[in-house]
């Protein structure tokens, strides 16, 4: 390709300036990487830096020796596997019935449902909601509100549809029944799409945090989002305690309230962070969909 | 149109018509089953909140519950309408969607652009993946890494600011700049993720017209004016359309990790404002009159901004 000089200077002010865009998106996490494993004193020091002078990976002990983590993630883990169960179940006993053309009244139950995504309750009566079905403080606070992605849903009912209906007719001749159809020829066919919906869930959940904030009362069933919520904005003391109730600003001047919340944030993100990379194509593919059907 | 000639199903039809919408559930009842769940789901956990809302008419007690609690007219709108406080609320919210109209909205269309024009694909996927991180990160996460960085004692940017002379500010806590920490790191959290659309679009312009272009004596930036934008201003005008629709639906993830107290006269909006005195101050009917106030209007900007969108384009969401 033969390219001009302006096309140059042009590509190389290019380069320059996404790096430069790239760095600064990274440049917050970065300091967050180097204040956690930076002493106390350093981390409270005024001056910048890109490199802690001393590492130190106290505050991690700390932050490992915290119950509440590990509290934290075993019920984000609980959370992730029940809801998910649900959601994946009650999306496809939806959208399958819902792709059918013969469905009665197909386009009236449609409406019903895509009425409820510009139409809402709204915080207080979800609230009240919750409360009244005596479900709040438990784990169905948390997933059954959100047991159905409408968008999500009508997603793989439009991809339901766009397999062809041969396929259907020829198993029913067989013999099969609707079940049986869906079970052993449009589930496998739809994996990409089912995969794609589910991972979609999975980080909706890991990351969720408001409705642990106002439903659960009972500390030892808060989510991961909601103790780091709690650790690092509300600076709420109780939470930072490490196992045996030692209180951590008064035995150790390696660490310091900062680098114990950088280091909380770094314990409780390396998971996503660490995914993401590879779970990225199934999210653009899925917002590829929804943007040619929207 | 007929797909399963099921002989059972037939039997148990009976004297309904085969044809008739009754004959129909009954014929797929295997899919009515499975429906029925889902069905249940809408309406306990949708239905029944908007039903909920009649208590923006009422004077909501616990003991009382929605049904028993005396009716009283319009009296918490007229309050909301009245109080100073709601209309701050309101401002904050009309004043960051604006704000975020103007500067959170090109920004991915100018990024796109960017890389649009990077042939080493190599490069240009890193920069893609780096920008899409603080899109998998709640706002729990991105807010305590704010926090640090923006921090006036020790945080990064004030220690270069103070390089040049300029004494800490804790942007946090500042009126004057609350809102520029909203729209900035809405815009480091939206950015990457937010030229996938554009990307796409993007990647359908035929390469013939740049060629024609350049023998035409066409530089990048007129390349750019002359065949890139107007290629993709469709999708840059349905876009544009729905971030209208969405004016009034505040980022309460993003403002309620950030903010605090000091910059409610700035960074108060209706969402946090319902959270507040909904949840913490148990007003639950004078909250959810504002919430019905605002859901009326979001829903009225979505159907609005639908109606105009179909007329500009074949686009629509129905």
């Amino acid at each position: 390709m033969i390219r001009s000089r302006q096309e140059k200077t042009f590509s190389i002010f290019n380069y320059i300036l996404l790096s430069i865009l790239a760095l600064s998106t990274l440049y917050p996490f970065w300091d967050v990487i180097r204040v956690s494993l930076s002493t106390a004193a350093e981390a409270n020091q005024m001056g910048f830096k890109l490199w802690p002078e001393k590492i130190t990976v106290e505050a991690y002990t700390y932050v490992l020796q915290n119950r509440f983590i590990w509290v934290g993630y075993k019920n984000t883990i609980i959370r992730i596997l029940v809801g998910m169960s649900i959601q994946m179940t009650l999306m496809i006993c939806v959208a399958y019935p819902l792709s059918k053309k013969y469905f009665p009244n197909r386009s009236f139950w449609t409406l019903i449902i895509v009425f409820t995504m510009f139409f809402k309750g709204g915080m207080i009566p979800d609230f009240l909601l919750i409360r009244a079905m005596n479900i709040d403080n438990t784990i169905w606070a948390l997933v059954l509100p959100r047991a159905i992605d409408t968008f999500a849903m009508l997603i793989m009912r439009n991809n339901f549809m766009s397999l062809p209906d041969s396929l259907e007719e020829s198993a029913k001749i067989d013999g099969a029944g609707d079940l049986k159809v869906l079970i052993s020829i449009i589930l496998p066919m739809s994996k990409p799409i089912l995969m794609t919906v589910a991972l979609w869930g999975i980080v909706w959940h890991w990351n969720a945090w408001f409705d642990c904030l106002i439903y659960i009362r009972d500390s030892n069933k808060y989510v991961l989002q909601a103790i780091l919520r709690k650790i690092i904005i509300d600076s709420a003391p109780q939470f930072s305690e490490i196992a045996g109730g030692v209180d951590i600003s008064t035995i150790d001047t390696n660490t310091s309230q900062t680098t114990i919340k950088c280091a909380t944030i770094i314990v409780s993100t390396i998971p996503i962070v660490a995914i993401y990379p590879f779970i990225q194509k199934y999210f653009i593919k899925g917002m590829m969909v929804g943007a040619l059907k929207g | 149109m007929s797909v399963s000639t099921d002989v059972s199903t037939q039997k148990t039809v009976g004297r309904i018509k085969a044809g008739s919408t009754l004959g129909k559930y009954i014929r797929y009842k295997a899919l009515v089953i499975m429906f029925l769940p889902g069905l249940i789901y809408y309406i306990v956990f949708h239905y029944l909140p908007m039903y909920g809302l009649i208590i923006s008419f009422k004077d909501y007690r616990i003991l009382d519950g929605v049904m028993a609690s005396p009716w009283v007219g319009l009296k918490h709108f007229k309050a909301a309408f009245a109080s100073t406080e709601f209309w701050s609320v309101f401002n904050n919210t009309l004043i960051l969607s604006g704000f975020k109209l103007i500067f959170n909205f090109p920004a991915p269309i100018i990024l796109s652009l960017l890389l649009n024009e990077v042939y080493n694909m190599k490069f240009k996927k890193i920069v893609q993946t780096i920008t899409y991180l603080p899109h998998f990160l709640s706002w729990v996460v991105l807010s305590g890494i704010l926090i640090d960085f923006l921090s006036p004692g020790s945080g990064p940017l004030n220690m270069i600011l103070s390089t040049i002379g300029i004494k800490p500010i804790y942007f946090v806590g500042s009126r004057v700049w609350f809102r520029q920490v909203l729209i900035v790191s809405s815009i480091w959290k939206g950015i990457g993720w937010g030229t996938i659309v554009y990307l796409a679009a993007l990647s359908g312009v035929n390469p013939e017209l740049y060629e024609a272009c350049k023998i035409d004596g066409a530089g990048k930036m007129k390349q750019i004016i002359h065949v890139t934008l107007p290629a993709i201003s469709p999708v840059i005008v349905i876009m544009l359309i729905f971030e209208v629709g969405h004016m009034v639906n505040d980022d309460f993830d993003q403002i309620f990790n950030l903010y605090n107290p000091a910059v409610y006269s700035v960074g108060d909006v209706l969402s946090t404002y319902i959270y507040r005195m909904g949840l913490e101050n148990m007003l639950y009917s004078y909250t959810s009159a504002i919430g019905l106030f605002k859901n009326l209007i979001a829903f009225g900007l979505v159907v609005g901004t639908n109606y105009i969108s179909k007329r500009f384009s074949e686009y629509g969401l129905w």
